[in-house]
């Protein structure tokens, strides 16, 4: 018995430690680790209002229960009959008010921090949120992509945010707290990564306003460089077309030049200029495709063009491949797409 | 007792089911609303746990986006408007005209209309499953993702006429217990006497008639906008989406007053029989739930901040959103102080009403979080918002309704529920509630989105996933032994007595269950607490006087005639003009018999 209960007091104890130590092992998307000065102010204000609502939730939920065992019906023991009392309820009135107000003060500090107009010096970037994919265009410096960005650590990145279908939400939880993307409204985000945010491992950003069948599949990929590395990335992504160098890349190129292909996307230095679809100049050298659901390799490749409506639900825009194309075909698309680095 | 009176038979009497399509009884149609709302309440809680099981590991394969995306939204429109407020109608239905010592509500034949409208709308919203799918936008129905461009099938259309039915049905009876409150109180009942519970009910009437029209004109533009080419929502046709949020949380953050003022009603009436002592700071409750009902309608942009409103509209709602913390706060201590100094029976009913408290006050705490902007550009749909709102909603709204049916069970059956089954309820539900949703605050955290039907593996939501889904399995389960309780208890002899937890409120003065008419006598009221008055000043029960004749509205068939025609009014846009038109004549028929129909 005694054993027993000493075994069941500490498998209470280890449970919730293990959940805790479970989930706190990785979480990339995750809110509490702040690397801009948005993210830091959020954080700032996060961190008071966490450590005041840990203790109201310690004192009253404590106290209901001091109260419950207290006056629980026991022999001899009578209710006493009173109605009220004027200056209890005085003081349980200023109690919160002071709560609040010092949740209130930092708050208005925070929210004019994080609205003011983006300094003159931003990179800024306009984002279309579509249904379910991300397009960024880099306004001074004339490059388009999709779903993934390079942006430099220690300057300052603005995004205008605008859509042309439905309501969308770009949220990078570790750069910033999200600002939704509305038809007819040009929102502003900007924020500076801290130079100490370089990385290899890009950050990770997810719609976060529900916006149809595949919202849970549109979700976008910042990377955070030193200013060398990003200079080096603009300079590669502006590059034009090269010769492909196997028959393969060649085989596709061909292919998709002549294909409905080039009616949605893009590929710079090429025929193919259409705007429905991301623009695909330098696809290869981006890390996952579809809205960062899989990984970017040749054999996702083949099975997004055989059927991308399989792989993310509502995908219709774009037909599935393999009801028009050989499997050789659908492989040579994959191999030049790849190529284009 | 109630023998000795005698009551004016009304003309036509039925019987069997018939009995009760022609009720106007008002403690028949609480009875209606309270099984119907618990019915919805269980197909909602079905749809929860298709959710949880979808989530319950990364890249789950039960069902697809497309279900998943209905089941998320219908799940909130069921628990919402088919099982939270229907269940408080029931208790107000069937207490309140007991409650100020009134014989029926005002409008006894509008208090049955409103049943059958609401009953209307909640089989058209439920139908959608079967006629071509649920609403898939979500309960908050965002414009323009609701626009026939992009939700082109019926599914929007089930949402928005159903809506508006369950309006009509909520405005009827929001008038209606207004009057009633106002109008009907017996001798002695003044205002500052009144149970909370009625207080709240009141207030929740004129929430009602007062946030219900804001819905009203914007799910008329949605319709004008799907059908008629119209653009309020839409921006390239000179609209704006943003007016539907506006127009939408307008209504919808008041409602979540109207959904959780009725448990508040409940554990103030609850709390203090329990403690066996008088509601601790009555005026300060009463004032604070009046203060929470006007504060509610100054903070709907807070459901907004993330949509690029300026930095003076984030502060002004900012600013009240957090004032109302304080008239919430005041309640909850006061709650407490009830307590204080008490003799604490802990039957399941107080079990539930503490647990309210306690639990409330932990989503009450993460809703003053994320009142301040910057936290909200973290929290906003994400899990954590789930969290709060479900604290809010099952561990305040529900459990305050669980212990008003532990409470007043014996009253409306005459028979007690199981107090060893209703700890087992207890302790599955408590344990379930908070294993299912106190993870979700560490999966807003790690940045997980609501809404979503599925995630990848190593984002670190696993864990908390599989345990959340453990935790709903475990509420179902406590659930389900209500649902074993409350059958197993009717078929026991009833043997509750007037007055069986020695409570102070009108309802206890009469028999369980009350006769029809309710009361022998109309009751006089001393004191607040009027039963606890008489026995304390031991004054009698007035003896019942024979051969008074008491009258009694006769049943009537043009409340649910109306609403046929209603239902066939909302029926007739998806289908056939010739539906509409044939829904017509039913309702001016239905007001036609409705105002010639002889009162006796």
């Amino acid at each position: 018995m005694h054993l027993t209960r000493r075994f069941a007091r500490r498998a209470l104890l280890a449970l919730p430690l293990l959940a805790l130590a479970a989930a706190a092992c990785s979480a990339p998307q995750t809110t509490t680790d702040p690397q801009s000065d948005f993210a830091d102010t959020v954080q700032n204000v996060y961190l008071i209002v966490t450590i005041l609502a840990a203790a109201v939730f310690v004192i009253v939920l404590g106290l209901i229960l001091v109260l419950a065992v207290m006056f629980r019906e026991r022999p001899g023991h009578e209710a006493r009959q009173f109605h009220g009392n004027t200056r209890l309820e005085i003081l349980w009135t200023i109690i919160p008010t002071v709560i609040v107000t010092i949740i209130a003060v930092p708050t208005f500090f925070a929210i004019a921090d994080t609205t003011k107009p983006p300094p003159p010096d931003a990179i800024t970037i306009e984002v279309t949120g579509h249904q379910w994919w991300f397009e960024f265009e880099y306004l001074d410096l004339g490059l388009v992509t999709a779903n993934e960005i390079h942006i430099p650590a220690g300057v300052p990145a603005s995004f205008n945010l605008l859509s042309n279908d439905v309501i969308h939400s770009f949220w990078v939880p570790q750069l910033a707290g999200k600002v939704d993307i509305v038809p007819g409204h040009q929102n502003n985000l900007w924020f500076t990564p801290h130079l100490t945010a370089v990385r290899d491992e890009p950050y990770l950003g997810q719609c976060a306003e529900f916006c149809g069948l595949s919202h849970a599949n549109m979700r976008f990929r910042v990377y955070v460089d030193t200013q060398a590395d990003f200079d080096a990335w603009v300079a590669a992504q502006k590059d034009d077309r090269v010769e492909p160098t196997t028959e393969a890349i060649a085989a596709g190129e061909q292919l998709f030049l002549t294909s409905e292909c080039i009616g949605c996307h893009t590929i710079q230095g090429t025929t193919a200029a259409g705007v429905i679809g991301p623009n695909l100049s330098h696809v290869g050298s981006r890390g996952t495709i579809a809205a960062g659901i899989m990984p970017n390799d040749r054999e996702n490749l083949i099975r997004w063009i055989s059927n991308p409506d399989r792989e993310k639900p509502g995908v219709v825009l774009m037909p599935a491949f393999e009801t028009r194309m050989t499997p050789e075909q659908i492989a040579s698309l994959a191999d030049y797409l790849l190529s284009l680095q | 007792m109630a023998t000795a009176v005698e009551t004016i038979a009304p003309q036509a009497t039925y019987s069997g089911v018939w009995s009760w399509i022609t009720t106007v009884d008002h403690k028949r149609i609480g009875t209606l609303y309270a099984i119907s709302g618990f019915s919805f309440f269980l197909i909602g809680g079905f749809e929860a746990l298709m959710i949880r099981t979808q989530l319950a590991v990364p890249t789950g394969t039960l069902i697809d986006a497309e279900l998943y995306n209905q089941l998320f939204g219908i799940h909130g429109l069921t628990m919402i408007f088919l099982a939270v407020m229907p269940m408080g109608a029931g208790f107000f239905n069937y207490l309140i005209p007991l409650m100020i010592g009134a014989r029926d509500v005002a409008f006894p034949r509008l208090n049955a209309l409103s049943y059958w409208i609401f009953l209307g709308g909640a089989l058209l919203l439920t139908s959608s499953f079967v006629f071509g799918g649920a609403p898939d936008a979500g309960w908050f129905a965002y414009a323009p993702l609701t626009s026939e461009t992009f939700s082109p099938g019926r599914n929007m259309d089930f949402y928005a006429l159903s809506i508006l039915m369950l309006g009509v049905s909520s405005m009827a009876a929001a008038l209606n217990f207004l009057v009633t409150i106002i109008n009907m109180r017996a001798p002695g009942m003044t205002m500052m006497r009144l149970p909370v519970f009625v207080w709240m009910t009141l207030i929740i009437s004129g929430l009602l008639i007062l946030a219900l029209p804001p819905l009203t004109v914007a799910l008329l533009q949605l319709l004008f906008d799907r059908h008629y080419e119209t653009n309020f929502l839409i921006a390239g046709g000179g609209g704006d989406p943003l007016l539907w949020q506006h127009l939408f949380w307008v209504f919808g953050h008041p409602e979540v007053y109207v959904l959780i003022l009725p448990a508040m009603g409940i554990v103030s009436e609850t709390l203090p029989v329990f403690s066996r002592k008088p509601l601790f700071g009555y005026r300060a409750i009463v004032f604070s739930g009046l203060a929470i009902a006007v504060l509610g309608w100054t903070v709907w942009a807070h459901h907004m901040f993330t949509t690029g409103i300026g930095p003076v509209q984030k502060s002004i709602f900012t600013g009240t959103t957090m004032l109302i913390g304080i008239p919430t706060g005041i309640k909850v201590f006061n709650w407490m102080a009830t307590m204080y100094g008490g003799s604490i029976r802990f039957t399941t009913s107080m079990y539930f009403a503490v647990s309210f408290i306690a639990l409330f006050t932990i989503g009450g705490i993460s809703g003053v979080m994320h009142a301040s902007p910057p936290i909200d550009t973290q929290h906003q749909d994400t899990y954590w918002i789930v969290a709060h709102l479900h604290y809010v909603l099952v561990g305040g709204a529900v459990q305050g309704i669980f212990s008003g049916i532990y409470f007043w069970f014996p009253k409306m059956t005459g028979r007690f529920l199981s107090e060893s089954l209703g700890k087992l309820n207890f302790w599955l539900m408590f344990a379930g509630i908070n294993i299912t949703f106190f993870p979700m605050h560490f999966l807003g955290t790690a940045g997980m989105p609501r809404r979503i039907y599925t995630y990848d593996s190593g984002m670190g939501w696993d864990a908390w996933n599989l345990i959340a889904t453990i935790g709903s399995f475990t509420l179902a389960l406590g659930i389900l032994v209500f649902v074993v309780n409350f059958f197993r208890s009717l078929r026991q002899e009833p043997t509750a007595s007037n007055n069986p937890w020695d409570a102070a409120g009108l309802e206890w003065a009469t028999s369980s269950p009350p006769p029809e008419h309710d009361f022998d006598v109309i009751p006089e009221v001393r004191d607040r607490d009027p039963l606890w008055y008489d026995r304390d000043h031991g004054i009698e029960p007035p003896e019942a006087p024979s051969g008074v004749h008491i009258h009694l509205p006769p049943p009537s068939y043009y409340p649910i005639m109306m609403a046929v025609g209603t239902l066939l009014l909302a029926i007739g846009p998806m289908t056939h003009l010739a539906v509409l038109a044939l829904g017509v004549p039913v309702i001016i028929y239905s007001i036609w018999g409705w105002v010639l129909e002889p009162t006796d």
